[in-house]
């Protein structure tokens, strides 16, 4: 590998650069913070002349999306991204996409959801599209975001997958902020991503019909091939992260297990909070304490042996939504994971921590905190099962 | 050039198949096939959800010897876009040869309410797609639920008592967004509707057809009388066949001697309940007026 | 049609490429059959344009006379309503 020089770069930014660097055909897309800049990069990329593109200005999300679709059904390497109410507008869409097996590569810069009208992160936004069918992935930094929309188009685009896929990253923390990025050239890019046409499935050579209507004896079979393709795709994206650190020195792992072997108590996370949390189980580790903690890079297939794997030995296991689930049993997060434990017979306990929403600042002491209470948990004196991390009252 | 005959029109491939699950008699049918046998094999067809696209896509099988695609009930005309983009793109970095005709139908709900800011986008960005609105005035697959279309006093099962307000003006919509080429079209005057849509094909930017379509369930008549009710329509003057090119409005059927609305309305049962209401007659019959002053036709001939 | 595909049988992509005409025969709906008096009709081409299926056209060999396939007519109609000469019969079926 060449030795390059780090670009510095806000994570909106780096994912324009990749998208210039992919050779994207069609991008559509609407404004919304904190996702913006993305598309304010990308039309100047396309103004110059730097980036192909078809640059579609569209009246909404929902023709975002819509539009995206289309255009993936016609062969063409397609992108867009959002968030917050924008991502609730293309939900009923989400759906369809993942049905109709079409490649789309969108970013989500996660946010809020209204009301109140709020532009700062949380996962309030992607947990409703939990199961549009959609591949999703969480990063944790704006390199990751970089590299995983690169390797995006690899997995959506091979033939067994096929599949659309949501890249989330946090917005403002990790949209706005900007650090030190290290691209790959664009002969690289093209070489580990290249468009294949044979995708394309609107061809008057070889027509045929897509999304029509079905009754009740192949409904079943339809949504049972896409959700099993889903499934599927798990070894797939695992290979693909492989490869692309030979390319690049730098995979990620469906999940991010840090000092766990020998913790007695984990914290389970998505996103940014994620290298918050790796810096206070640094800290608490150099005080002698076993506390360790897993992130996860893939949400959707969920990797539950992967992770099952990192938290086996835990004694208690605190679990961070940052989205409410109202009058569900628990947090979206902690549904899963206590899921995977059971589906493992494993009755490791665990508490769910429901944090920063709405932007709200999760500092080292609030995660040392969780430490604390994961800690009391075998003692039996912990009785509450989910906490609300920073809520006053 | 234009077609001068049926016969030329008849002697275009067929891209529509037979075995369809439309009503018998529905008018949906014979607007699908003309457009296809005028588009070609060239085209890509996009339906929003309603009558057409259920009733041609049943799973296994589609009425349609042309690609495909419907996605939902609201975007057509951004799906449309998104299709023009791709192969716009395509071509420009010389991925793919040969271009594409796209060409929408849609409901009126699919046009008129639910569909029409996806339209307005597509008509404002000049994306080069024709969009056809097969209007049988009220939202069919769903079981005749009223639509911005559903025609003043019309019964459907959500205005029971009949629609209060009048047809929304597709083609004052449409004109407004400034689109090159605008038509109305109805299948009893087949060779105008096909030469509209041939034009409205090599218009270089959005082109739009407005395309009135009795429905045997919805409006309630006896299927044979689909045609005849189309060609009343006309003669009543309730449904002025024109064209919008280029700014100006040209009427495309002469209508010298216009029929009273009553002959038109007597024979679809969502009319019924104001066969005896002269009051509400002469309201329809002065609406016909107004239409008829507007775009040039002849006097009512009892 | 035999048994029905399993999940792994089905495109993917909820995709098809079937075509009505060779799965579907809407004949069945019929109640009523259009005849055309041979003897009357001028071939004019109307009822060849104006039915909804479609499913009449003018043969190919022989005469050109018109046909209608009753694999697909579904008796609507419009074909005895519109023949300029009424030379179609809608007689009950069997
Ligand atoms: C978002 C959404 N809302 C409602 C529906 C239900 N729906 C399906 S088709 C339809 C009416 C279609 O009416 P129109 O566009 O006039 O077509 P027609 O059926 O009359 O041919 C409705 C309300 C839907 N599919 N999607
Ligand atoms: S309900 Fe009307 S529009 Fe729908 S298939 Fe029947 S006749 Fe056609
Ligand atoms: S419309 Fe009548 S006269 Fe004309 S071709 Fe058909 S059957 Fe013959
Ligand atoms: S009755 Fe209707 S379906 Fe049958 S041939 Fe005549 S027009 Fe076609
Ligand atoms: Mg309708």
């Amino acid at each position: 590998m060449q030795k390059v020089e780090p670009f510095l770069l806000s994570g909106n930014l780096a994912i324009a650069y990749a998208i210039k660097q992919l050779n994207v055909d069609v991008v559509s897309a609407y404004p919304i913070t904190p996702q913006t800049t993305i598309i304010e990069k990308i039309s100047e990329y396309v103004a110059k002349g730097e980036l192909k593109a078809n640059f579609m200005l569209v009246e909404s999300e929902h023709s975002a999306i819509s539009a995206c679709l289309s255009a993936a059904a016609s062969g063409a390497r397609v992108f867009t991204s959002s968030s917050s109410q924008g991502l609730l507008l293309m939900h009923e869409i989400l759906f369809i996409t993942s049905a109709l097996r079409l490649p789309v590569v969108m970013v989500v810069a996660n946010r809020s959801v209204s009301a109140p009208i709020n532009i700062w992160n949380d996962h309030g936004d992607i947990m409703p599209q939990r199961d549009t069918g959609w591949i999703q992935f969480f990063v944790e930094s704006a390199q990751e975001a970089y590299d995983k929309v690169i390797q995006a188009y690899r997995i959506a685009e091979d033939h067994q997958v096929r599949l659309p896929i949501m890249i989330n990253m946090d917005g403002i923390v990790l949209s706005h902020t900007y650090e030190p990025v290290y691209p790959l050239s664009d002969s690289e890019v093209a070489s580990f991503s290249p468009w294949n046409l044979s995708l394309k499935r609107l061809d008057p050579d070889d027509f045929l019909t897509i999304g029509g209507f079905c009754y009740p004896d192949y409904y079943f079979e339809t949504r049972y091939q896409s959700s099993k393709a889903l499934e599927d795709s798990l070894p797939i994206i695992s290979k693909v992260d492989k490869e692309f650190g030979k390319l690049s020195g730098r995979s990620y792992g469906l999940v991010s297990p840090f000092k766990c072997n020998d913790a007695d108590t984990i914290l389970v996370s998505m996103g940014s909070i994620s290298t918050t949390i790796r810096a206070t189980v640094k800290k608490l580790r150099e005080k002698g304490e076993k506390v360790g903690m897993v992130s996860l890079r893939l949400f959707r297939p969920f990797p539950l042996n992967e992770l099952i794997k990192s938290i086996k030995n835990a004694k208690a296991i605190g679990i961070i939504d940052r989205a409410l689930s109202p009058g569900a049993v628990a947090g979206p997060l902690f549904t899963d994971v206590t899921s995977a434990l059971y589906l493992s017979k494993m009755s490791i306990p665990a508490v769910n921590f429901f944090v920063g929403l709405g932007g709200r600042d999760v500092k080292i002491e609030d995660i040392e905190n969780m430490f604390v209470n994961l800690k009391k948990i075998p003692t039996g004196k912990i009785k509450k099962h989910s906490y609300y991390v920073g809520l006053r009252g | 050039m234009p077609f001068k005959n049926l016969k030329e029109i008849i002697a275009r491939q067929d891209f529509f198949s037979p075995g369809h699950g439309l009503c018998a008699g529905c008018g949906a049918a014979q607007i699908a096939r003309i457009v296809m046998k005028i588009a070609g094999k060239d085209s890509i067809m996009v339906n929003a959800t309603g009558c057409l696209e259920v009733s041609t896509t049943t799973y296994p099988w589609t009425a349609w010897k042309v690609p495909y695609i419907h996605v939902a009930f609201e975007n057509a005309a951004a799906v449309a876009s998104g299709i023009r983009a791709a192969y716009d793109a395509l071509i420009m970095k010389k991925k793919l040869g040969k271009d594409v005709n796209v060409v929408v139908l849609a409901g009126d709900g699919g046009t008129a309410d639910i569909g029409l800011q996806a339209l307005s986008g597509a008509f404002e960005r000049g994306d080069r797609i024709t969009y056809i609105c097969y209007d049988n005035e009220a939202y069919m697959n769903t079981g005749i639920q009223r639509s911005g279309a559903t025609p003043y006093d019309a019964w459907t099962t959500t205005s029971p008592a009949g629609q209060k307000t009048l047809k929304k003006d597709l083609m004052g919509i449409a004109i407004a967004h400034r689109v090159k080429y605008a038509a109305t079209a109805t299948i009893s005057y087949l060779l105008d509707a096909a030469n509209k849509v041939e034009k409205a094909l090599s218009i270089s930017g959005p082109s739009f057809i407005h395309w009135l379509q009795p429905c045997t369930i919805g409006w309630r008549y006896d299927p044979k009388l689909t045609v005849k009710l189309s060609r009343l329509a006309v003669k009543t003057g309730l449904w002025p066949l024109y064209e919008h090119y280029d700014g100006i409005n040209k009427l495309t059927v002469q209508v010298p001697k216009r029929t009273p609305v009553l002959e038109y309305l007597k024979l679809q049962g969502r009319f019924r309940h104001i066969m005896d209401n002269q009051e509400e007659l002469a309201k329809i019959q002065s609406y016909a007026d107004e239409l008829a002053a507007k775009f040039g036709l002849g006097p009512v001939v009892e | 049609m035999g048994r029905l595909p399993k999940w792994n049988e089905m495109q993917e992509g909820f995709i098809t490429k079937t075509l009505s005409e060779s799965i579907n025969k809407t004949g069945t709906w019929r109640t009523f059959k259009p005849i055309i008096d041979y003897s009357r009709c001028t071939k004019c081409g109307w009822c060849v344009i104006y039915c909804p299926e479609p499913c009449i056209s003018f043969e190919s060999s022989g005469d050109g006379k018109v046909v209608i396939d009753y694999d697909f007519c579904k008796g609507c109609g419009i074909c005895a309503e519109e023949c300029p000469i009424k030379c179609i019969d809608m007689v009950m079926e069997e």
